[in-house]
C-alpha cells in the first residue's frame, strides 16, 4: 500500500461508488465521513516507517510510479492532506443539507484528488494537466444539465484551460534557468509566462471577473467549493515553484511584483464590494480578497513568516466561505434571487441563515473577533511594516468588504415593523449554520488553535519554511 | 520532413482558423476543426515520430467527432452573438492584425524555444492566436469549444518541439477529449428547456 493509494486513489475511487448512492443524505453521511477518515488518517499513520499490528508489520510507501513518473506523498506532505481533506469533510457534511450533494461530492472528490494529486506529481509540471482536468470535471459541478450556462462559467473554462500552457512552458524554461541562472533574457521570458499561468488559474486581477458571475450563476454552494478548492491549491502550487527555484525565491522584483498584484487585486475587489447588490455576488468579491491576501503574504520579506501566514489564512478562508455558501444556499430555496431587492427583511424568517451570511462577511473582511481577523492582522502589520501606502490600500479594500457586509446585514434585517421573528430553517440547517457561526467566533477568540499548523511547516517547504 | 510541406501546413492552419472566425454554420466549422488538425499534424510530425503526430490527428478528430454528435442531435435555434462588432468584415481585419503581431513575434520565438522551425513557430503562434481571438468574440459553447481546441493545437505545435514525452502527448490527449465532452455537455445544458422538452 502506498500513501498516493491511500490519498489520492481511494477517493477518486469512492467518488464512482457514491455516484451509485441515490439519497442526499447517505451521500453527505459516507463522503463526509470518508473525507474525515482520510484527514485523520493524515494525522495517524506515519508514511515510511513500520507499523506494527501485532505480529504484523506494514509499512506505508510514499511513492507511486505510474508509467515512469511518481506520485510522492512524504511524511513532510500530511500537513497539507490533513488540511484539505478536514475542509472538503467541512463541506461534503453540509452538502446534504444543500441539497447538492449527489452532484457535489463524487465530483469533489474527483477534483480533490486531481488537485492534491497536481502537488504530489513528478516531474511537478504534470500538475497543470491535472488541474485542466480538474478544471473540466468542475463544469458538470457548476451547470447541472438543466441549467442553461452563463458567461461565468464560460470564463471559467477559458482562463483556466488558458492557465495551462503558460505553465507547462514556463516549467520548460524554468529548467533552463536552472541550467544557466545568469541568462537574463531566459530569466524574464520565464517570469512573464509563469506570471501569466498563474494569473490565470488564480484568477488574480484582471482575471477574475468570473467569480463574482459564477456565483451569481451557479448554486453558491459548488460555486463556494470550487473558490475554496482551486485557490488554495493554486497557492501551494505557486509555493511549491517559490520553494524549489533558488532564483525566483532570491529575486527581490519578484516579491515586489507579488505584492503589487496582491495588493491591487484585494483592493479592487474590495471597492467591487462596496457596491454589491447581489449577495452572492459579494461572496464571490470576498474569495477574490481572499486569494489577493494569499498572495500578499507570499510577498513578506521574511519567507518563514510567509508561508505561515499562507496556511493560517486557509482555514479563515475555507470556513467564511463554507458558511457563507451554505447560508445563501438556504436563503435561494425561499427566494427567487439573491439580489437585495428580494432578501429584503429575510433575517426575520431566516435569522440562522441571515446570521452565518453576516458572520461569514464579516469574518472575510477581519473584524474582530471572528476566524478572519488574527490572520488579517497579522498581515496587516507585515504590510505596514514593508510599506505604510500598501497598508493604506490595505485598509480601503478590506473596508469596501466591511461595507458591504455591514449593507447586506441592514437590508437583511430591514423588514416591516409588525412582522414576526421566526425560523424557516429546517434543524439540520439550523445545526449546521449555528455550528458554522460557532466556529466564525471560536476561531477568532483562539487563534492559537491554528498556530499548531506552523509547527510542521519547515518539513512542507523544505527551504521556503525555515 | 521537407520545409515545404510545412509551409503548406502553415498555411491550412492559416486558411482553417481564419475560416473557423468567418464560417457561422457549425457543420462547415466542425469540418475546418478537423481539417485544422492536419495542418496540425505536419507541423507536429516535424518533432515527432509519426505514429504520435497521429495520435494528435485523430484525438481531434475525435474532439470534433464528439462536438459535432452532439450538435447534431440538439434543437436548432437561432444563434444569436451578443458580441460587438460581430460582422465578418471586422472579424477578417481583427485576424489580419493578429496575424500582423504573429509574423513580427515568430521569428524572436526561435531564441525561446531552441530547436524550433520557423514555420511551426508560425502555425503555433498562428492557431493562438486565432482561437484567442474566437475566444474574445463570443460565448456560445460550441464557439468557445471551437476556440479552445484551437488555441491547445498551437500550444501543443509548439510544445511537440521541445517535449517529446509520451505521456504528456497522451495527457495532453486526454485534456482535448475533456474539453471536447466539456463542450459537448454545455451545448446540451445550452438548449433552451421548452424545446428540450419537446424533442423528448
Amino acid at each position: 500500500m502506498s500513501a498516493p493509494v491511500i490519498w489520492l486513489g481511494i477517493p477518486a475511487a469512492a467518488a464512482l461508488i457514491l455516484w451509485a448512492i441515490r439519497s442526499e443524505r447517505w451521500t453527505a453521511i459516507f463522503g463526509g465521513s470518508l473525507a474525515l477518515i482520510l484527514s485523520l488518517l493524515a494525522i495517524a499513520l506515519p508514511i515510511d516507517r513500520a507499523i506494527l499490528f501485532g505480529n504484523l508489520s506494514i509499512r506505508i510507501a510514499p511513492v507511486l510510479e505510474i508509467f515512469g513518473r511518481r506520485f510522492i506523498i512524504s511524511g513532510s506532505d500530511q500537513l497539507i492532506l490533513v488540511l484539505i481533506y478536514g475542509i472538503v469533510a467541512f463541506w461534503f457534511f453540509s452538502a446534504g443539507v444543500a441539497r447538492i450533494a449527489h452532484r457535489l461530492i463524487p465530483l469533489g472528490f474527483i477534483i480533490t484528488s486531481l488537485l492534491l494529486g497536481s502537488l504530489a506529481v513528478e516531474p511537478f509540471l504534470y500538475a497543470a494537466l491535472l488541474i485542466e482536468m480538474a478544471v473540466l470535471i468542475a463544469i458538470p459541478l457548476l451547470i447541472p444539465l438543466d441549467q442553461r450556462p452563463g458567461k461565468g462559467v464560460i470564463r471559467f473554462l477559458i482562463f483556466q484551460t488558458l492557465a495551462m500552457p503558460f505553465i507547462l512552458m514556463a516549467g520548460f524554461l524554468l529548467s533552463g534557468v536552472e541550467a544557466s541562472p545568469s541568462d537574463v533574457n531566459l530569466v524574464i521570458q520565464a517570469g512573464l509566462l509563469l506570471g501569466l499561468g498563474f494569473a490565470f488559474l488564480l484568477a488574480i486581477f484582471p482575471f477574475y471577473a468570473w467569480i463574482p458571475m459564477i456565483c451569481e450563476e451557479a448554486s453558491p454552494y459548488a460555486a463556494g467549493f470550487v473558490l475554496m478548492i482551486f485557490p488554495t491549491i493554486g497557492i501551494l502550487f505557486g509555493l511549491n515553484f517559490l520553494d524549489r527555484y533558488t532564483f525566483l525565491r532570491e529575486s527581490r522584483q519578484l516579491y515586489e511584483i507579488l505584492r503589487f498584484i496582491g495588493i491591487i487585486t484585494f483592493l479592487t475587489a474590495g471597492i467591487w464590494a462596496l457596491f454589491q447588490r447581489h449577495s452572492a455576488r459579494l461572496m464571490g468579491y470576498a474569495s477574490i480578497m481572499a486569494t489577493g491576501l494569499s498572495i500578499l503574504a507570499m510577498s513578506l520579506p521574511n519567507s518563514a513568516t510567509s508561508v505561515g501566514l499562507v496556511f493560517l489564512l486557509i482555514i479563515p478562508r475555507a470556513l467564511g466561505l463554507g458558511v457563507w455558501s451554505l447560508a445563501l444556499t438556504t436563503l435561494k430555496g425561499t427566494t427567487n434571487s439573491l439580489i437585495f431587492r428580494d432578501i429584503q427583511g429575510k433575517a426575520r424568517s431566516l435569522p440562522f441563515a441571515s446570521v452565518a451570511i453576516i458572520g461569514a462577511a464579516l469574518s472575510m473582511a477581519g473584524m474582530v473577533p471572528l476566524a478572519g481577523f488574527p490572520v488579517q492582522y497579522s498581515l496587516w502589520r507585515g504590510v505596514n511594516e514593508v510599506s505604510i501606502s500598501m497598508g493604506f490600500w490595505f485598509g480601503i479594500g478590506a473596508l469596501g468588504l466591511l461595507v458591504g457586509a455591514l449593507r447586506t446585514m441592514a437590508t437583511l434585517v430591514m423588514s416591516p415593523k409588525d412582522t414576526h421573528w421566526q425560523s424557516l430553517e429546517s434543524w439540520a440547517q439550523r445545526i449546521l449554520l449555528g455550528l458554522g457561526i460557532a466556529g466564525l467566533i471560536l476561531f477568532g477568540l483562539f487563534p492559537q488553535w491554528s498556530q499548531i499548523i506552523l509547527a510542521s511547516l519547515p518539513a512542507v517547504f523544505e527551504r521556503l519554511g525555515k | 520532413m521537407p520545409e515545404q510541406f510545412l509551409w503548406v501546413a502553415v498555411f491550412i492552419v492559416l486558411g482553417a482558423s481564419i475560416s473557423l472566425l468567418l464560417i457561422r454554420d457549425w457543420r462547415i466549422s466542425l469540418a475546418i476543426l478537423a481539417f485544422q488538425y492536419v495542418g496540425m499534424f505536419l507541423l507536429v510530425s516535424s518533432h515527432w515520430p509519426l505514429g504520435m503526430a497521429t495520435a494528435k490527428l485523430i484525438t481531434g478528430w475525435m474532439a470534433a467527432a464528439i462536438l459535432g454528435m452532439t450538435q447534431s442531435g440538439s434543437p436548432n435555434f437561432p444563434q444569436q452573438e451578443n458580441s460587438w462588432p460581430e460582422g465578418r468584415a471586422f472579424r477578417l481585419f481583427i485576424s489580419a492584425l493578429v496575424l500582423i503581431a504573429v509574423v513580427s513575434f515568430a521569428p524572436s520565438l526561435l531564441t525561446w524555444l531552441p530547436g524550433i522551425s520557423l514555420p511551426v513557430a508560425y502555425g503555433g503562434l498562428i492557431l493562438i492566436g486565432m482561437g484567442m481571438l474566437e475566444l474574445g468574440i463570443t460565448v456560445q459553447p460550441l464557439r468557445v469549444t471551437i476556440g479552445l481546441l484551437t488555441v491547445l493545437c498551437g500550444f501543443e505545435i509548439l510544445y511537440a518541439s521541445i517535449e517529446n514525452s509520451i505521456l504528456v502527448a497522451a495527457l495532453l490527449s486526454v485534456i482535448n477529449l475533456g474539453l471536447a465532452l466539456v463542450g459537448a455537455y454545455l451545448i446540451n445544458a445550452d438548449q433552451p428547456v421548452q424545446q428540450t422538452e419537446e424533442a423528448e
